[in-house]
């Protein structure tokens, strides 16, 4: 295997910040004492008069983000997932879901791979959470170079959006041409297939990437789905793809209820399509400390889990 | 202390009035809603939109616009009556507060209703949305005033005091706050319920500029809006010494009018009481 080029989609967050910064100078950003750990404290240094610096007090960071909006500001807002969606739900739920603000709320260490903080900083429901919300688009970027382009999108289309990355770094899966594609709500085709869809999300599209490759080796063709949108879902490509492989399964670092595959479950069932389904996710539970790549192993998330549960779909 | 017309004064108090009937109309007509937390917050949002504000109802989204706040939702009965007397909406849209199909919600939500700028009723958010504003403000060097209204009860809730340190944090002095200090939240009085004295201290130790009036007296409003505005390098906090249920005798610090309307007898009674007010305004 060719060796991967590593990047860290928090810088490239915060490098896009920076770049948006210049062209908009309606950007601001705010931060709750994280500012280093998320990246924004590259926006803070270049734009400080631009920069809220708001302490750890999450849930007036949101809905001071909500009264800068309704000044025609575009606030990006972040900390870590679980700070940014389970602590702050009603201001989110009230300042930016129900009053449709132009509010961004850009969450980073999402999923397990957080590590050996354990599971009081490992956000697995944070997907949920957000997709419940009405007028909510729920974003889950899977590198850094599709990171940068969706923050450019955060800030170029209205209304309140939710977007969460990982902490580690993450291989490089996307060059700067294709990416240029990427529409909000519009899934990413990685590669073509016929024996079974992959759909998966932030961390898991790489991952999945080299569980394709295994598969093929193995006589079994798969397609991979970058779903970058959970919400608003392509349906149209969930409904394609099944009709075209007959099966689909989902992978998310993120509770396996209600994330991206309790969506496309429920796209599956109200099309009355036949297909084989699996989800691959958290099994309602909390996780624990430890290394990201052990905790991975242990918790079903990585290459050798997605092959073994392709094949079982398939019966292969 | 500022001296103002006769007429100014005695054209806030005879709106105030005319506020609270529709207040007890609105609530009626509805068979639910706040009257307790709504007529106690009358007379100041009457002063802003009558005497203080810059604001232009042909005009709702003037980036240049003085903005207020209703941070203790519940009471938007009385917010929508000044919004409708300013000319936001129609008198008659009144009638249909709390109505499926109609525009006026139970509490209130900025994003369709003109006049509205943010949506509140989840309390403890609004003195957040104010400073994002007021920051906004300072920004664009922009000169307008912000305002915010909170509950006494309201400020049980922590993100207050998290938006409090903040405000005084940036030097938010084109933000004032106003307390609707009644005593009374709906499981009784607000020291038996969860001690908030002393109020003026608290404030005043997050880094507030602090004022005490009372919140029925058009006279001190005005002179305190005048002077708060004026008020540099701090956020300024009034508390407004009110009386739950100002204006009506029986529901007058009474917390069992805090979330129950009146019945027609009570609402009969409330009228009355309110043009008697009314006609000795009018002299």
């Amino acid at each position: 295997m060719s060796k991967k080029i590593m990047a860290n989609p928090r810088n490239a967050y915060g490098e896009t910040l920076v770049k948006l910064g210049e062209k908009y100078p309606n950007l601001v950003v705010l931060d709750a004492d994280l500012s280093k750990s998320t990246k924004t404290i590259m926006f803070a240094k270049k734009y400080p008069e631009r920069f809220f610096e708001m302490g750890i007090a999450e849930a007036n960071m949101i809905s001071t983000a909500a009264g800068l909006a309704s000044c025609g500001k575009i606030p990006f807002a972040s900390t870590f997932a679980v700070f940014a969606t389970g602590r702050v739900y009603d201001q989110i739920r009230i300042d930016l879901a129900y009053s449709q603000a132009n509010v961004k709320i850009f969450a980073t260490h999402g999923g397990i791979s957080v590590g050996k903080d354990g599971a009081s900083h490992q956000m697995i429901e944070d997907i949920a959470l957000m997709r419940v919300l009405p007028n909510m688009t729920v974003l889950a970027p899977s590198d850094a170079t599709q990171t940068g382009k969706i923050v450019e999108l955060m800030a170029t289309n209205k209304g309140p959006m939710y977007a969460r990355i990982g902490r580690a770094n993450a291989p490089i899966i996307y060059d700067k041409d294709y990416i240029e594609s990427v529409e909000l709500g519009k899934g990413m085709m990685v590669e073509d297939g016929s024996d079974v869809t992959i759909i998966a999300c932030g961390t898991m599209v790489d991952p999945a990437i080299d569980a394709r490759k295994t598969l093929l080796k193995q006589g079994i063709n798969a397609q991979l789905i970058d779903m970058h949108t959970i919400k608003p879902l392509d349906e149209k490509l969930v409904i394609k793809c099944a009709k075209k492989t007959g099966a689909i399964i989902t992978a998310e670092e993120h509770s396996i209820i209600g994330g991206l595959g309790g969506a496309i479950a429920e796209t599956l069932a109200e099309n009355s399509l036949p297909v084989r389904f699996r989800r691959m996710g958290i099994k309602d539970r909390f996780c624990e400390s430890g290394e990201p790549k052990d905790l991975l192993e242990k918790y079903g998330l990585n290459e050798k889990h997605i092959v073994k549960n392709v094949k079982d779909l398939i019966d292969r | 202390m500022e001296h103002y017309d006769k007429k100014i004064i005695e054209r806030l108090d005879l709106m105030a009035v005319n506020v609270r009937k529709h207040v007890i109309e609105m609530l009626y007509r509805a068979k639910s809603g706040h009257p307790g937390g709504s007529l106690s917050a009358v007379d100041m949002i009457v002063a802003l939109y009558f005497a203080h504000m810059n604001h232009d109802s042909k005009n709702p989204n003037d980036p240049d616009r003085d903005r207020f706040i209703l941070s203790k939702g519940h009471a938007v009965p009385a917010l929508y009556a000044v919004l409708a007397e300013s000319g936001y909406f129609s008198v008659d849209e009144l009638k249909n507060l709390r109505e499926i199909n109609c525009m006026l919600q139970g509490h209130p939500v900025c994003s369709y209703v003109p006049g509205i700028e943010a949506s509140t009723g989840s309390l403890g958010h609004g003195l957040s949305f104010a400073n994002g504003v007021a920051l906004a403000g300072k920004l664009d060097e922009n000169e307008y005033n912000v305002y915010v209204m909170m509950g006494d009860g309201e400020t049980d809730e922590g993100q207050v005091w998290e938006a409090a340190a903040a405000a005084s944090h940036y030097k938010l002095d084109n933000l004032t706050a106003f307390i609707d200090r009644n005593f009374l939240q709906i499981d009784g009085n607000t020291e038996e319920v969860m001690r908030l004295e002393s109020a003026r201290d608290r404030w005043s130790s997050f880094g507030w500029h602090v004022t005490e009036i009372d919140g029925h007296n058009m006279k001190q409003i005005l002179d305190a809006l005048n002077e708060t505005d004026n008020h540099k390098r701090q956020p300024s906090v009034i508390i407004l010494n009110t009386v739950k249920g100002k204006g009506v005798s029986f529901m007058e610090n009474n917390v069992d009018f805090h979330g129950v309307p009146p019945n027609e007898m009570e609402y009969n009674m409330a009228m009355e009481e309110l043009d008697l007010i009314q006609k000795k305004l009018e002299g």
